[in-house]
């Protein structure tokens, strides 16, 4: 079967976001961008199954501004066979993203579409969720685990109490969780590689998608910073607050 | 507007995260609570007692016995035909089912919102907490997951709903519970405790936690929670991690140890009310969002610490 794995560029997760000054969003020029940190755990998991043998090819799509493509050369380093990028240059909203994969999905018939569980820059948690309905497919979120036998795929679910585990009849979503897998570095001879796998441009009119959002950013604002406190010199002296907060008898 | 509230419960009880969003559904009209499970009717009749709920609509079916999304998601959009708006908790509950409603609705879903604003517009955090965005929507119903810190819990007393019981949807035939692990705890709830002492790294393994960690909690009656660090390593389960990927808390009272205060971990506890933290590094992020701070070995201070509370 075939592994879809989509793949968003994100501001790196060692950066610090900036608030733009006249409150449109956050400052993206310049600074570095790299594959959601999520996506990468996607892509891995989607090259594992194929090396097991049980997928037969990987295919990493993004939806986003021209270099995005460099994030799906990431995916394709990394063991992806080939890519499609949908160029689009202004904002892209979960659920036109999903209208897309649904399209893509539609041409590429997948078996297994694996998404990160949210994007650290919107933080949504939604675009995987909103696929799988809008393919009337099973979804197994925030997943720690992912195995396939035959028809059926169980996903072990990380959730507010513990783990969970369902069992999906495929094709289905699997959205992953920190703890899934570990992402490998591409070697360099991967990344040289990479350089010649198949990547596809399209727009998404090609999939007569209205990529129009719903939501209109009014404002984007700092929250209130948190000042630093005070250093206390012993155990004493953290007790006496511990008492004056009301927290310690 | 009238606002349907999925209820988040175990069969058995209404979980305090619906009532921190039932607040924020009577900030926009009339509230409507959903309770889908097996044989809850029982939970149905306590929800209906939540100040200022109007109406509980009761499915009780095999099919919702496990809050599968496959099977809760189309009941709620078949309720949606009466209803402008539908909210959900910000837990791995809420956000598995609302987003999946919001396709099938063909509404983009506005996630995890700490103001109601208007009508139609909706504050969220976005980028760990690090930008506040203030958002408006065309959709001419909406989908909504809330962050419960960021509203106070309605009463579980006081209100008189009734409770009307409606078919349900089916099974779809595409996704089954196998099983859970559950972890049970005497602990109070990490997202509705007072006081929170987390471990980080620094502590070192699960049993130096248990041995350095538990018996502070113990004697300030808290809640323990941990970063994405000790999580991984093993110290302790994943119900543990506070963070922009684990969970969201606000307690009074947030003790961090041996935690070095990355945005992510952050963008968890950020909005408690008094943070304090012990880390042997005096350069540590995390004393530039505390309130108290004491430097040092955590092995030292933390026993010494909870032998003179
Ligand atoms: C203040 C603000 C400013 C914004 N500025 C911009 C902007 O300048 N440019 C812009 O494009 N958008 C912008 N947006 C929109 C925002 O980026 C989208 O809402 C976001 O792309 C979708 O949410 P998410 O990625 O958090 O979805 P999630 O549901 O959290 O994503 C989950 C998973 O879906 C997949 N996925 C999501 N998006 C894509 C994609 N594009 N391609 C491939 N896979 C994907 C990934 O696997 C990802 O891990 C802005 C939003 C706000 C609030
Ligand atoms: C996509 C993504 C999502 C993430 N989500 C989360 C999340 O939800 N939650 C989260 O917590 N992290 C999250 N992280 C990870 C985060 O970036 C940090 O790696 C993590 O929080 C570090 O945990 P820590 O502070 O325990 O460990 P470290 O950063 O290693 O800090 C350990 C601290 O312990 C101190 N210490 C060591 N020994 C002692 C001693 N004897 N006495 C006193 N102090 C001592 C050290 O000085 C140090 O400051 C995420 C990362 C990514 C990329």
């Amino acid at each position: 079967m075939k592994i879809l794995v989509p793949v968003k560029r994100v501001l790196d997760y060692n950066l610090k976001p900036r608030v733009k000054a006249d409150g449109s969003g956050i400052d993206l020029a310049n600074v570095k961008q790299s594959m959601n940190p999520f996506d990468e755990i996607a892509v891995e998991e989607a090259i594992r199954l194929k090396e097991k043998g049980i997928a037969t090819e990987v295919i990493a799509v993004s939806i986003g501004e021209a270099k995005s493509q460099e994030t799906l050369r990431t995916a394709l380093a990394m063991g992806a066979d080939r890519a499609i990028l949908v160029t689009h240059d202004g904002v892209a909203e979960p659920l036109a993203v999903a209208k897309l994969l649904k399209a893509i999905a539609d041409e590429e018939q997948p078996g297994l579409i694996i998404l990160g569980k949210q994007a650290i820059d919107d933080d949504s948690n939604q675009t995987g969720q909103m696929l799988a309905a809008l393919l009337g497919w099973a979804q197994g979120t925030f997943a720690s685990k992912v195995e396939v036998s035959g028809e059926t795929v169980n996903v072990t679910r990380e959730v507010d109490g513990g783990l969970e585990t369902v069992a999906l009849k495929l094709p289905a979503i699997v959205t992953t969780d920190l703890r899934l897998n570990e992402p490998r570095y591409a070697s360099l001879p991967n990344i040289m590689k990479a350089k010649s796998k198949p990547l596809a441009t399209k727009a998404p009119g090609d999939y007569g998608v209205d990529m129009t959002p719903r939501l209109t950013t009014l404002n984007v604002s700092e929250p209130p910073k948190r000042q630093a406190g005070i250093k206390v010199a012993s155990v004493d002296e953290l007790v006496t607050k511990l008492k004056a907060l009301g927290v310690a008898a | 507007m009238k606002t349907l509230v999925l209820v988040e419960h175990d069969n058995a009880c209404v979980k305090d995260a619906t009532l921190h969003t039932v607040t924020a559904a009577a900030a926009l009209g009339e509230v409507h609570l959903l309770v889908a499970g097996q044989g809850c009717a029982a939970v149905a009749d306590e929800a209906a007692k939540i100040a200022g709920v109007a109406k509980v609509h009761l499915a009780d079916d095999a099919a919702y016995a496990h809050q599968l999304p496959e099977n809760v998601a189309p009941l709620v959009v078949a309720l949606m035909a009466d209803h402008e708006a539908f909210l959900a908790s910000a837990t791995t509950t809420g956000k598995n089912i609302a987003p999946r409603v919001a396709a099938l609705l063909d509404v983009m879903q506005i996630s995890d919102i700490i103001a109601v604003d208007g009508p139609d517009s909706f504050t969220r955090p976005i980028y760990a907490g690090n930008a506040i965005a203030k958002v408006k929507t065309s959709d001419k119903k909406l989908v909504i997951t809330v962050r419960g810190t960021a509203f106070d819990k309605a009463a579980a007393s006081g209100g008189s709903g009734t409770v009307e019981t409606v078919p349900g949807t089916g099974d779809s035939g595409i996704a089954s519970f196998v099983g859970a692990e559950i972890a049970a705890s005497e602990r109070p709830e990490l997202t509705s405790a007072r006081v929170i002492v987390s471990g980080g790294r620094g502590v070192g393994s699960g049993e130096n936690y248990h041995k350095i960690i538990d018996p502070l909690a113990d004697k300030l009656g808290a809640a323990t929670g941990a970063s994405r660090a000790a999580v991984d390593a093993g110290f302790v389960p994943n119900d543990y991690q506070v963070g922009q990927t684990g969970k969201i808390v606000a307690p009074d009272v947030y003790i961090a140890v041996g935690i070095s205060g990355a945005i992510q971990h952050l963008a968890g506890m950020k909005d408690s009310k008094t943070i304090i933290a012990i880390n042997k590094d005096e350069d540590a992020p995390i004393f530039q969002v505390a309130d108290i701070g004491l430097v040092g070995d955590l092995f030292q201070i933390v026993p010494e610490l909870t032998a003179k509370l």
